[in-house]
């Protein structure tokens, strides 16, 4: 078993790669490897309570990161300083989350074996 | 060393896919092996044999395909990536291939390295 990292550093719309990431995670989750997600950046706004995507006519994927739980991803880590920097803090996401300073999410990222970056 | 490849952007508007193959055509000089070249996101664009550059400029559709014919490498396309983008098999240039996410983390899994070009 590998360790698989999903680092999501962009806003949830606006690009693709939130969406995209989602999808290559919920296949690593079915590959029985040890799959973990990081949110940091603009990436932290992924997980933001409250999206609502009908003024730009997207489909809003936020509440895929609540069925993560049933594919057995349990690891979602949100970087300290990116959520301050936004004025941002555990109560206003949607899933329950390890927020970890940057120093700690750098030496998660150094145990890793596959690190994706969306 | 065994690579495998994610290229996450499409050709010509990003230098990705350039050094995507810079570093396959590299790596398989020095005697390393790169299982698989997996094409996501914008990436998908590289795999589509209607593209047409000014013939003073290089063709990166092409030159995936030469890297296929000559050392076998596997050239995948994300299906989800692709039909979104209107990137179908009948508009594959040869060498090329598409199917799941699956292939992605299966590189992950049987490789020595993961190596990504994209943002």
């Amino acid at each position: 078993m590998k360790k698989f990292m999903f680092v999501n550093r962009k806003a949830p719309y606006g690009t693709i790669h939130a969406l995209e990431s989602l999808e290559v995670v919920l296949i690593a989750a079915t590959f029985d490897q040890d799959v973990s997600l990081v949110f940091l950046d603009d990436g932290v706004y992924e997980l933001a309570k409250g999206q609502d995507t009908q003024g730009i006519g997207i489909k809003n994927h936020s509440k895929t990161y609540r069925a993560l739980d049933g594919y057995d991803v349990e690891k979602l880590y949100v970087e300290r300083e990116s959520l301050e920097a936004r004025g941002l803090n555990e109560g206003d996401l949607i899933v329950d989350v390890e927020v970890l300073s940057s120093a700690e999410m750098a030496a998660l990222m150094t145990e890793q074996d596959v690190v994706l970056s969306f | 060393m065994k690579f495998g490849i994610l290229v996450s952007e499409g050709p010509y508007t990003h230098q990705a896919s350039d050094t995507a193959y810079q570093f396959c055509a590299a790596a398989l000089a020095k005697g390393h092996s790169v299982q698989r070249v997996f094409f996501y996101h914008d990436g998908v664009y590289n795999a589509t044999r209607l593209t047409e550059p000014p013939q003073d400029d290089r063709h990166i559709v092409n030159r995936w395909s030469a890297l296929a014919a000559e050392h076998g490498v596997d050239l995948v396309v994300c299906v989800a990536a692709a039909l979104r983008r209107g990137i179908k098999d009948e508009v594959l240039a040869p060498g090329f291939r598409i199917s799941g996410l699956g292939q992605l983390v299966d590189s992950g899994i049987k490789t020595d390295r993961l190596v990504t070009f994209g943002d």
